[in-house]
């Protein structure tokens, strides 16, 4: 049922936006270039943090530690029905994108992309932002010293995030 | 400084852990292993990724996002009461939202830095109810397409990448939702 629905979303968005901007006389086809242009402007800016941080999370998978660390987190992950091969991405997530990134991209690779562990770990990626990276930009644009209670309420909003993560795959795939 | 000390104590405790275990040959292939996969993720991630940046240029130039933003003042206006009467403020905010919501993070870091400087200048150098809750709901995300998993699945032989799209939806709606009522509440035990 979702599977249906779903495959119905990238034919009719990319249709869709397509009729409704060029009715609007938008220059559809220049849009579409110039957009992905932008797209690899981004991506060679993640490439070479990739580059780098990928060696780093293969190297701790390959060394046993991030099993070890799921062991250790397991108990506590478990009651809360966090799947702890995740806990490496939890830990990662807040602080920076591209490792975030990484992490997830190897449990993708590790436990296959439509296992519950892979999918645990895409919409955990999809439903957080890289917390402190953001909060550091905001208050130093806004020339904010005194941050308040900012830090432990968008800490909250992360928490949620990859429990109800877990919840959601849960309930949307295994039920 | 916070990328050298994740790095390293990545890199060191990897170290220890084959030294304890003794698979420093694993991890030594893992290491190489590692930087070319990176390159095979970039590029398998690549064509999906650039697509969908297109698509939402598109949006942006048929005028969705500000069609959006005007959908979402009156909701925006109740979640900023201080800044309610404040238009510039305001309308930052709402072009803020729904840039992030479509996904386009080049367009909704200058909207939503525009909007924090404005909201900082009644209140220098401390951050008040406002700005706690624009940065909160920002370090929330509420992308509507979340392309970039998207085609990180792909890249790792995911035939539907986008199934994961009404969890995502689930788990960020709740989230944004225990972020405000986080801050809402925090406001109110947190002097200024």
């Amino acid at each position: 049922m979702t599977g249906q629905l779903t495959a119905l979303v990238v034919p009719l968005l990319l249709a869709g936006v397509a009729l409704y901007a060029a009715a609007r006389r938008v220059d559809v086809y220049d849009g579409l270039v110039c957009g992905a242009r932008d797209g690899f402007d981004v991506l060679l800016r993640v490439v070479p943090a990739l580059i780098v941080l990928l060696p780093a999370v293969y190297m701790l998978r390959a060394s046993g530690a991030l099993e070890l660390l799921a062991g250790a987190l397991a108990p506590a992950l478990e009651r809360l029905g966090v799947p702890p091969e995740t806990a490496g991405l939890l830990l990662v997530r807040p602080v920076s994108g591209s490792a975030a990134l990484g992490v997830g991209a190897e449990l993708m690779e590790a436990y296959g992309p439509d296992s519950p562990v892979g999918r645990t770990a895409a919409v955990m990626l999809g439903s957080t932002e890289t917390t402190f990276y953001t909060i550091a930009v905001y208050f130093s644009a806004a020339g904010v010293v005194r941050t308040r209670y900012a830090v432990p309420a968008a800490l909250c909003a992360d928490l949620a995030a990859f429990l109800a993560a877990a919840w959601a795959v849960q309930v949307v795939f295994y039920s | 400084m916070a990328m050298t000390v994740l790095w390293a104590g990545m890199a060191a405790a990897a170290v220890l852990c084959a030294l304890a275990t003794g698979r420093m040959p694993e991890v030594s292939a893992a290491a190489v292993e590692g930087a070319g996969a990176a390159v095979e993720l970039a590029l398998s991630m690549a064509g999906m990724l650039c697509l969908w940046m297109g698509v939402m240029e598109v949006m942006r130039r048929a005028g969705l996002a500000e069609k959006l933003s005007r959908l979402l003042r009156p909701a925006l206006r109740r979640l900023y009461p201080a800044f309610a009467g404040d238009r510039a403020v305001m309308d930052s905010i709402a072009a803020n939202v729904s840039a992030n919501l479509l996904g386009l993070g080049n367009a909704a870091t200058p909207l939503g830095l525009r909007a924090a400087q404005a909201m900082a200048r009644r209140t220098p150098g401390v951050a008040s109810d406002g700005l706690c809750m624009l940065v909160v709901c920002n370090t929330a995300s509420i992308q509507l397409i979340p392309t970039t998993v998207a085609s990180v699945r792909a890249a790792a032989g995911c035939q539907t990448p986008f199934d994961i799209l009404p969890a995502v939806w689930l788990a960020s709606t709740l989230s944004v939702a225990a972020g405000i009522v986080a801050a809402k509440l925090l406001a109110r035990v947190w002097p200024a």
